[in-house]
């Protein structure tokens, strides 16, 4: 779609007015850096790029954009792997990355107030001197934005014990399309009426811009350590992950990575991965001393009786870390094996898993893609790294048609289409598959509550039942399932 | 990342090789949480994913405008981005491509063109740099505060350089602008080195180790520097120098990369190689050889509390993260710790000179966590980092051999 000049000109001026012409971008070469986020496979250069350097130019974009009626993407760090923020040709993208300072750290309370563009490690960095850190963590979490951990509502490795997003922020301050501060929570764990801020955490940018943040700190643990277990059979893996659960330990953390994945990361990070297991199991635990001490020798005993055929535990917090720092590197380490990686985010009951690996292992054949597995076990949202090649004619669309596979196979046992990347514009026609029209019409009428013309986020994370009716018919020629009647939980 | 290049450059090795190291990128972002640059001003542009993503339009054949050149030019080259990034891009090669196109498509003009070739004349030829040092360091009172703080403070003496004699012996890069900056450093590294029985040896004719024009546009230039260079060092290396040292990790990354960057010119090709593999920082020599200097600090032990800023040439370069300080620790240093020791510092060469408003930002930034836990000395291993420093603070900012000669000097 060509850019509208004049438009596009218009939008500029009335931006410059109130911000300074280098926080306006509108030429090709300028725009272009900005056309996708973390999932580079969509690509869409923005009209205009507006950098605000405060949250009264966020408001003053938001209006203007309101007034001539110009969609606006909101953009954190851009490491989403959801396209949440991929722009609109003819929208502007709000990027947030200049609000990035950490106002407030009130130690006795154990919270801090900040920007939406500060860095999540950031903030456990700034309160690591009271002893104190964030405890959402997503693999991100050095690059990616506390503003975006709230728009998608992220996890994390530590997100088991410890919960997400939702779970760790007390206070929003939101900016509305029309240009409005509203706060939403409070000092309190509660407050009255309806708990809005839980609605805006993982809304994707379609109710409104966040602009400030209070969250709650957590005392660092006295202790952690991290039991690595390496399976031969990746449903061996599956179920000690159930059995762990079983045994009623919570760990701080519970991650899998198959053999592709160690044999990506291991020559980056040289965490010590068994790269010959077929799968391996990362367990945290964290707490006392005492208590850690007690559950790890269970945890040791569990996986060894699941059939690990190596356990080992951290003998220092270097180690742990080693141990954690393989983990989160892992998707773009797979850069190393592919030029391309496609990630997929399904959430299935841990029971299924050893049912789920081997329907994608089947796939990769049918497909003929390569397919690393990397799993949040613990809470069941599973992360298949689908390589291919965009240079290839074709691989793309193959690694596509892939991914949704996983997605209805992810439903078909009983989970869902996404974990904690949110849906943005990747696993949009995956919503159709795991809503019905009365639900669709349902949040339609919800994001019309807050922005009645439809500007903020246009065209994400729920298809309009148009959108879903061409599914359902593409669905009919490859022998699925037809709208409205798809199977769903 | 799909990657489709344009005629002009697709078949040449510079355009194979970029197209290799953008393939693997993957977009994730990582780069820039380490990114000084990004960190500071917030704008994709200023940060190795948006950067990449420039040069990549470049080299797909959209045409280059100042714009892109500036965002270009305001990359420290720090490489912190390399450190971070888990997919193996190697940036740091990819923007010499992408520097290199865009300064043809976009030719300097004016007073930047004039700044950058006085830079690159001036600073690789002691015999022009030494005499306006001095004419500069005696006018220091009359220029305006910006010069001032360019000009160094006169520096340290050094001590007497060693004899020599022994039977081990090593070559030593001496560097352009070093020796009359920080005289101290490299006698200091003699001596030391001449304690535990290895002489250095110097070759005189070598120069400037290429950095300085590599940086400035003028690519050529350099790899007629280090040309010259292997051509005097090489008798050296025959005659059995059992290294190349450096003491400022800055020309070390560069002369690492000697093999790669003349593997093209089949008369240095294989000489470049050898003269990359022998390169080596002073910092691993002393690794290789701390147990006999512990036995002789004993019985003076370091005293009092030291921060170490570790050069990004050094960490990010010459991916040597961390061995400097565990070293000084192992030799007995209180080696407080510092924030974002990642950073850089804001020195990166010319880029003080050429890019004054970032450069004092994250100068100020790194004074700051430097000094926070009241150290008395700031010890580092790069002269552009010394200097930079050493312009914002009283305290002493030293080549960390210095303070390791100082103990043995009262050893006898």
């Amino acid at each position: 779609m060509p850019v509208d000049l004049e438009r596009q000109r218009a939008v500029c001026a009335a931006l410059r007015a109130f911000m300074p012409a280098r926080n306006v971008l509108f030429e090709r070469e300028d725009v272009t850096p900005y056309e996708c986020d973390g999932l580079s496979a969509y690509r869409q250069p923005p009209m205009v790029v507006a950098l605000p350097e405060n949250e009264s130019q966020v408001c003053e974009i938001l209006e203007t954009c309101h007034a001539m009626r110009v969609p606006v993407v909101a953009r954190g760090a851009g490491t989403g792997l959801s396209g949440g923020a991929l722009p609109l040709g003819n929208g502007v993208l709000l990027s947030l990355a200049k609000l990035k300072n950490i106002l407030a750290i009130d130690a006795p309370a154990r919270t801090a107030r900040v920007q939406p563009g500060v860095r999540n490690l950031a903030i456990s960095e700034a309160a690591a001197p009271h002893g104190l850190y964030y405890a959402p963590d997503p693999s991100s979490q050095i690059a990616c934005s506390i503003g975006g951990n709230v728009a998608e509502n992220s996890g994390g490795v530590h997100c088991l014990k410890y919960g997400l997003t939702v779970h760790n922020i007390l206070k929003l301050r939101v900016a509305t399309i029309e240009g409005e501060i509203v706060e939403l929570g409070g000092g309190g764990l509660d407050a009255a009426g309806y708990d809005l801020m839980a609605l805006l955490t993982g809304s994707e940018g379609l109710l409104g811009v966040v602009t400030e943040i209070t969250v709650k700190l957590l005392p660092r643990p006295e202790c952690a350590q991290v039991v690595l277990a390496a399976f031969d059979d990746v449903g061996a893996a599956g179920e000690a992950v159930a059995n762990v659960i079983a045994a009623g330990i919570i760990p701080a953390g519970m991650e899998m990575m198959d053999q592709p994945a160690t044999l990506a990361v291991e020559p980056f990070v040289n965490a010590g991965y068994p790269t010959d297991a077929a799968g391996i199991l990362l367990c945290e635990s964290d707490g006392t001393r005492e208590e850690v001490a007690d559950e790890i020798a269970r945890i040791e005993k569990i996986m060894q009786d699941s059939g690990a055929h190596l356990v080992r535990v951290s003998r220092d917090e270097a180690e742990r870390l080693k141990f954690w720092a393989g983990r989160k590197a892992a998707f773009p380490a797979v850069g190393r094996l592919s030029p391309d990686y496609y990630c997929m985010d399904g959430t299935i009951p841990r029971r299924r898993l050893a049912e789920v690996l081997r329907g994608i292992a089947a796939m990769e054949k049918n497909y003929g893609l390569r397919c690393a597995n990397v799993f949040h076990a613990g809470d069941g949202n599973l992360h298949p790294l689908i390589l291919y090649d965009a240079n290839d004619p074709g691989q793309l669309q193959r690694a596509e048609l892939f991914g949704a596979e996983i997605l209805k196979l992810c439903i078909d046992v009983g989970g869902t289409i996404t974990g904690e990347h949110g849906v943005g514009v990747e696993k949009i026609d995956s919503m159709c598959v795991q809503f019905g029209a009365a639900e669709l019409e349902a949040l339609h009428a919800l994001k019309r509550a807050f922005d009645e013309h439809e500007l903020l986020n246009p065209g994400k994370a729920v298809p309009t039942l148009h959108r879903c009716a061409e599914f359902g018919r593409m669905h009919v020629h490859s022998g699925a399932e037809k709208f409205p009647e798809l199977p769903r939980f | 990342m799909q990657t489709n290049l344009a005629d002009f450059i697709r078949d040449t090795p510079q355009g194979r090789e970029a197209e290799a190291i953008l393939r693997k990128c993957v977009h994730c972002g990582f780069c820039t949480a380490t990114c000084p640059t990004y960190q500071l001003l917030g704008d994709e542009l200023d940060g190795p994913r948006g950067r990449i993503y420039l040069m990549k339009q470049v080299l797909e054949g959209e045409a280059a405008t100042e714009k892109t050149r500036l965002h270009l030019d305001r990359c420290l080259t720090c490489r912190a981005c390399e450190t971070t990034c888990p997919s193996g891009v190697q940036y740091g090669r990819l923007l010499d491509i992408g520097r290199a196109v865009v300064a043809k498509q976009v030719p300097r003009a004016g007073l930047d063109k004039l700044r950058r070739d006085t830079l690159a004349s001036v600073l690789p030829r002691p015999a022009l740099f030494n005499p306006l040092l001095g004419l500069g360091r005696i006018a220091r009172n009359l220029l305006p505060k910006v010069l001032d703080d360019v000009v160094p403070e006169t520096p340290s003496r050094a001590r007497p350089w060693p004899l020599g004699g022994h039977a081990r012996r090593m070559l030593l890069l001496d560097g352009c602008v070093q020796p009359a900056l920080s005289p101290a450093t490299n006698a200091a590294a003699a001596r030391v080195l001449d304690r535990l029985g290895i002489s250095l040896v110097r070759a005189p004719g070598a120069g400037c180790c290429g950095a300085v024009a590599f940086h400035l546009d003028a690519q050529d230039k350099a790899l007629d520097a280090m040309r010259h260079n292997i051509d005097i060092w090489w008798p050296h290396v025959e005659q059995g120098a059992e290294a190349l040292l450096f003491t400022a990790s800055g020309c070390g990354v560069m002369i690492s990369d000697y093999g790669h960057l003349l593997a093209h010119d089949p008369a240095y090709a294989e000489r470049a190689k050898r003269i990359a593999a022998l390169a080596c920082d002073l910092g691993m020599i002393i690794e290789k050889e701390k147990s006999q200097l512990k036995q002789i600090l004993i019985s003076n032990p370091p005293r009092g509390k030291f921060v170490f800023h570790p050069p990004c040439s050094l960490q990010h370069g010459l991916k040597l993260k961390g061995r400097v300080e565990t070293l000084l620790g192992e030799l007995g240093f209180e080696l407080a710790p510092v924030a974002d020791s990642h950073l850089c510092c804001g020195s990166a060469g010319t880029y003080s000179i050429l890019q004054p408003e970032i450069s004092v930002q994250l100068q100020r930034n790194k004074i700051a966590a430097l000094t926070a836990s009241a150290p008395a000395q700031i010890l580092t291993a790069n002269i552009g980092c010394q200097t930079h420093l050493q312009s914002a603070t009283r305290l002493p900012v030293r080549h960390w051999i210095e303070a390791v000669d100082d103990l043995l000097s009262e050893v006898h």
